[in-house]
């Protein structure tokens, strides 16, 4: 296997996690940033240190987590559906797994870290929910078209996104907090998210980044791929549970980003080809990078104030849709 | 060696199969003609096992084949589909890697045994200079070629091809079918095609199934099968069946309604 691609991707993702740490409100030199994270005392990045302990690494370590379940979440949809444009937003997964989410946040927790807790496991169960549900919808017989698996993720995401804009003007308080989260903004700090999110993430992405030849087999069809001998039916379960759980744990905290998971793994297989063995853990990587760097930018567009990085995401990620939707149309070819 | 009994498959409430049954020895190469809509890609669908029976069983080595897990299956029997949307990044090596799928973990980890199995069956396909190139960009011929090199990659005692010459040119046509015959011979495949060139089922096949509606309407060599009225009743048009100038097979010859 091929190493290059890999050490790419590293690397545009180290860079981005140092930009991450140095960029804000105050700036703190990337010299100053190596010298906290190694814990090296020095009385005059005493401040630096306190920035970057407990704000800068709690948010960049979410940001890159919640990046990595986007780009790999996206990778698995659209190698399951074949289909370019699938990810977890067209399904109607992540907003299933957002309504999940605004539900716990509406319940008083006795204890804040409970609720914290609380969050991403109401979002998995709106994931599955919604995976079974649009599943349900979709299927005729024994098959699942394509077509009729978006067509009732997009009508269920609808009702999902209408029910959860229903219960958040309803919320006490905290409204511009609901928004931002609405839009995709993560500014809840400390690392209690990280933690929550963590063990969904773990198994989530690590069952991902082993179906990579169930999904090559996938991209031959259902007939070819059981001739070849893989069980489909229990591929395509398991793939897509990990999918959603990765889904669920990214928008648990970081709201609604859309485009990360269409955009990378796309920008991954044109760049470094169609394997899925290969193109899972790149797309991990390269949607780590690529919501850092947004999140940088979300910082820094409109300073001192900060924009929910779903904004910026948009920016960007809408003209490239568009630019893959004629590209497919064209080329037929991905 | 490969036995389908009694073989009956219905889509939804219509009936596709009625009660098919045939059987190919090793070393043999069946022919499933008959007219488009027959059943004949059904028949390779249903005998692999990706959709379910109504009724009959099918039985390799007297083993019931369809009671085996879905990787075991890929072991006993390869099938070459039509070339139609195969995804087009994918390289040949890739391609033709993936059938050894049966023989690998959930992982897909390919040792050097593997390596050396597609590789050599790439050979076998007169393919080798292929293997860098994307499964898009090649013609229908080296595109089938490719697809029989993953089916033999597999490593299967029993072969089905569904209408592999179908877009290929003469000269493809015959050289596909040249290499099948060869391979039926060296290494004593059972093998089944679908074919819709009555005359190339003749030439190379040494038995002949004529499908119609479903059901089986004659068998036996391409002599017994191949009468005027058998295929005139079969496709719904005249036709004359004249001997072939220099093997014993026959011709037929399409006439104007």
């Amino acid at each position: 296997m091929k190493i290059r691609p890999f050490i790419y991707s590293l690397v545009f993702l180290l860079l981005t996690v140092v930009l991450s740490i140095a960029v804000g409100a105050v700036f703190i030199p990337p010299a100053d940033v190596w010298r906290v994270l190694t814990g090296q005392p020095a009385h005059t990045v005493s401040q630096a240190a306190t920035i970057v302990l407990t704000l800068r690494l709690p948010r960049t370590a979410l940001v890159l987590l919640t990046g990595a379940a986007l780009g790999g979440s996206g990778a698995a949809y659209q190698g399951l559906f074949r289909n370019p444009l699938a990810d977890p937003y067209l399904i109607g997964v992540a907003s299933g797994a957002g309504l999940g989410a605004v539900v716990a946040m509406n319940i008083h927790w006795p204890y804040k870290f409970g609720g914290q807790m609380a969050i991403p496991a109401a979002a998995f169960i709106g994931a599955i929910a919604t995976v079974f549900l649009v599943y349900a919808l979709a299927r005729i017989g024994k098959t699942v078209p394509t077509t009729n698996l978006i067509l009732a993720g997009v009508a269920f995401s609808a009702f999902a996104t209408a029910i959860t804009s229903f219960l958040m003007l309803h919320s006490t308080g905290e409204l511009r907090r609901a928004i931002s989260w609405l839009l995709g903004g993560s500014s809840t700090a400390g690392w209690e998210p990280v933690l929550a999110i963590l063990p969904y993430l773990a198994i989530g992405l690590g069952i991902l980044l082993l179906s990579g030849h169930a999904l090559n087999l996938l991209q031959f069809g259902d007939d070819q791929a059981q001739q070849l001998g893989l069980s489909i039916t229990r591929a395509r379960t398991l793939i897509l549970l990990a999918a959603s759980l990765a889904t669920a744990a990214a928008v648990s905290f970081s709201g609604i980003i859309g485009f990360i998971g269409l955009i990378v793994p796309h920008v991954m297989r044109l760049w470094f080809g169609v394997d899925y063995r290969r193109l899972l853990p790149l797309s991990l990587l390269g949607g780590a990078a690529a919501l850092l760097l947004s999140d940088v930018l979300a910082r820094v567009v409109a300073a001192p104030q900060e924009i929910p990085v779903g904004i910026v995401t948009a920016l960007f990620g809408a003209p490239f849709f568009l630019w893959v939707l004629r590209r497919a149309k064209n080329q037929g070819y991905w | 060696m490969l036995k389908i009994i009694g073989m009956s498959v219905s889509y939804g409430s219509r009936q596709v199969l009625h009660n098919v049954s045939l059987d190919v020895q090793p070393g043999e190469v069946l022919s499933l003609i008959g007219p488009n809509g027959a059943g004949k890609s059904t028949l390779i669908r249903a005998t692999s096992g990706v959709i379910p029976l109504q009724g009959g069983t099918v039985d390799i080595d007297g083993d019931d084949y369809l009671s085996f897990s879905t990787m075991k299956r890929a072991r006993y029997l390869a099938v070459v589909p039509q070339a139609v949307s195969l995804p087009p990044a994918f390289s040949v090596w890739e391609t033709v890697l993936l059938g050894r799928t049966p023989y690998l973990n959930f992982l897909g980890q390919v040792s050097s045994k593997d390596e050396e199995i597609a590789r050599s069956a790439l050979q076998k396909v007169d393919a080798l200079n292929l293997t860098e190139r994307r499964v898009g960009e090649l013609s229908g011929g080296e595109q089938q070629r490719v697809l029989l090199a993953r089916a033999l990659a597999q490593s299967t005692p029993v072969l089905m091809l569904d209408e592999p010459t179908v877009h290929l040119d003469l000269q493809y046509q015959v050289s596909l079918m040249e290499i099948i015959r060869t391979l039926v011979h060296t290494e004593n495949l059972t093998v089944i095609i679908a074919l819709h060139d009555l005359n190339l089922a003749a030439r190379y096949s040494d038995r002949v199934v004529l499908l119609v509606d479903g059901e089986v309407k004659a068998a036996g060599t391409a002599l017994q099968v191949m009468t005027p009225e058998t295929i005139s009743l079969a496709y719904h048009l005249p036709v004359q069946v004249i001997p072939h100038p220099f093997a014993d097979v026959p011709l037929v010859l399409p006439d104007r309604k």
